[in-house]
């Protein structure tokens, strides 16, 4: 087959290129869906953590507790 | 580990020929198979290339329905746990399904082919045709006996053996082709060496790559 | 292992070579002579393709590392190698068939042995993931998916051979890269794509292994806490943490 003039051709080489950028947006989209879940279970332990240390609450309880948030709260 | 492997092959010939489960129906298969070509290609004689096809692919799929029946029996009733406890050589089992396989294909095959040469052949049958099948009956076996172990610790049985074994014929598929279209054609050719090369090729490689792995799907 | 460590620049790096691939492509090699403007696509098509098989082919070395060693971190440097070049499998079809459909007029060439051999193989693999889910003993799903990836990383180049005896005896190639051999340009824009291509996979390897390995973590911290409420492992393909 002869070569496609160029206006035609173009929309072709396009949708490759844009196949290819597709595939990487969508894995950057499921690796996000993993991070988010990554953070959500890492709340929960935060919280796990936080319910242990009631017991021995006091100076020694609040303080990683601050430690903590403060971090949560630099993001 | 030759007679443990023997010893192993007797036990299932014997039950094959007992039960008389397997080769029947597989030979059933293979006609019925060959009706559905006839009316499906609208065609009633076949010659070179498509004849080569609809043998090659019928004898595929009647090996699919044996290859999934291949350890079940092991997995339901024990084998596996005695043939780990006894003090023998794991790759006899390979060998001896591989084997068991061997011959249920061909005695497959000593009915289908004669009902091949019958229904739907249009030229004379050159028998040489036989040593491209028994060439491709071995790698068949080897890749089944391989695929149906894969297979039958995982609970869709049935769908795994197929669709790991096909791919893995794909170039079996290829070459027995290749070899059989010349020899099924109106004043044909010869017998191709160099597809009977590939064939054996890919056996031996296949043969080798088992023995290697067989022993990690055994383990308990 | 850290597998983040020296990400960052990792994927920099790739992203650059990738960047310069591309520039390269449309601004530095020459047009083709038989197939115009459609053949840029071979800059994408093929190093996806290569660095596709490559990774099924890496996947299978790790699977040996897992057969050999018993350490189920192979398994999961195997699992997610595998799973990439499945992705970027899914890929190299869809170009191929864009590029087949520009410059030969169907969206499918059975003529084309490399395409046609690498559609088996992505067949085969495809099988990969219901083969691991089948299985629920993650012992012994690690095990046979080892077993898998070994015989269909050594199917691989058998398959690309038998495909292309079987094709070259009747038909020319149809997706070749130029009429005949490649200009010096050409070649260096191909070899910088595969590089990139390369560095892409790495990159994505590295990310994934480590997002894997953050989770495990994440959840023997859980456990060693007490947490209660931990919800019980879901069945899955993918392989669960080394106990």
């Amino acid at each position: 087959m002869p070569a496609l003039p160029l206006d035609e051709a173009g929309k072709y080489v396009a949708g490759a290129y844009v196949v290819f950028l597709l595939l990487i947006l969508v894995y950057v989209a499921i690796m996000a869906g993993r991070l988010s879940r990554l953070e959500r279970e890492l709340g929960e332990l935060d919280d796990a953590v936080a319910r242990r240390t009631p017991p021995s609450a006091s100076s020694n309880g609040h303080e990683p507790a601050e430690r903590v948030s403060a971090k949560e709260g630099d993001r | 580990m030759i007679r443990v492997a023997l010893a192993v092959l007797r036990k299932d010939l014997l039950v094959e020929l007992r039960t008389k489960e397997s080769v029947p129906a597989m030979a059933l298969f293979s006609l019925v198979t060959y009706v559905v070509f006839r009316f499906g290609l609208d065609r009633t004689s076949l010659e070179g290339d498509l004849a080569a096809g609809v043998l090659v692919v019928t004898l595929l799929f009647a090996a699919v329905l044996g290859i999934n029946r291949l350890f079940v029996a092991e997995r339901e009733q024990g084998g596996f746990d005695a043939f780990l406890l006894a003090p023998v050589d794991r790759s006899a089992l390979l060998v001896a399904k591989a084997l068991a396989l061997l011959v249920i294909l061909v005695a497959v095959e000593v009915v289908a082919v004669p009902a091949f040469v019958v229904l739907l052949l249009g030229p004379a049958f050159d028998p040489a045709a036989l040593v491209v099948l028994a060439l491709a009956d071995v790698g068949i076996a080897v890749i089944g006996t391989l695929a149906s172990a894969l297979a039958v610790q995982t609970r869709a049985r049935d769908l795994i053996v197929p669709l790991v074994a096909l791919p893995l014929l794909v170039p079996l598929v290829i070459a027995t082709a290749h070899g059989l279209s010349p020899l099924l054609s109106e004043g044909g050719g010869g017998l191709d060496a160099g597809w009977l090369a590939v064939l054996g090729l890919y056996d031996t490689v296949f043969v080798l790559l088992s023995y290697a792995v067989f022993d990690f799907l055994l383990e308990d | 292992m850290l597998y983040g460590k020296r990400l960052r620049g990792l994927a920099v790096a790739s992203a650059l070579v990738l960047s310069v691939a591309f520039a390269l492509t449309f601004f530095y090699a020459p047009l083709d002579a038989d197939q115009g403007f459609v053949q840029k696509i071979f800059y994408l098509h093929v190093p996806m393709a290569i660095v596709c098989l490559g990774g099924f082919i890496f996947g299978g070395i790790c699977a040996i590392g897992l057969l050999r060693t018993g350490d189920r971190k192979w398994d999961l440097r195997s699992y997610v190698a595998i799973h990439l070049s499945l992705i970027l499998g899914v890929g190299v079809l869809l170009t191929g068939m864009i590029w087949a459909k520009a410059s030969w007029g169907s969206w499918w060439v059975w003529e084309e042995p490399t395409l046609v051999a690498f559609l088996v193989a992505f067949l085969l693999y495809a099988t990969y993931q219901p083969l691991r889910f089948s299985i629920e003993d993650p012992e012994k799903q690690a095990r046979y998916a080892a077993v898998f990836a070994v015989v269909a990383g050594a199917f691989v180049p058998l398959n690309f051979l038998a495909v292309r005896l079987a094709e070259s005896l009747v038909h020319p190639r149809v997706l070749t890269a130029t009429g005949g051999t490649m200009p010096g340009a050409m070649r260096l824009t191909f070899i910088v794509a595969v590089v990139g291509m390369t560095g892409l996979f790495v990159t994505l390897w590295k990310y994934e292994m480590a997002s894997k390995n953050a989770t495990f973590r994440l959840r023997a911290l859980r456990r060693r806490l007490g947490d209660d409420e931990l919800p019980p492992a879901r069945r899955s393909a993918a392989p669960a943490a080394p106990s």
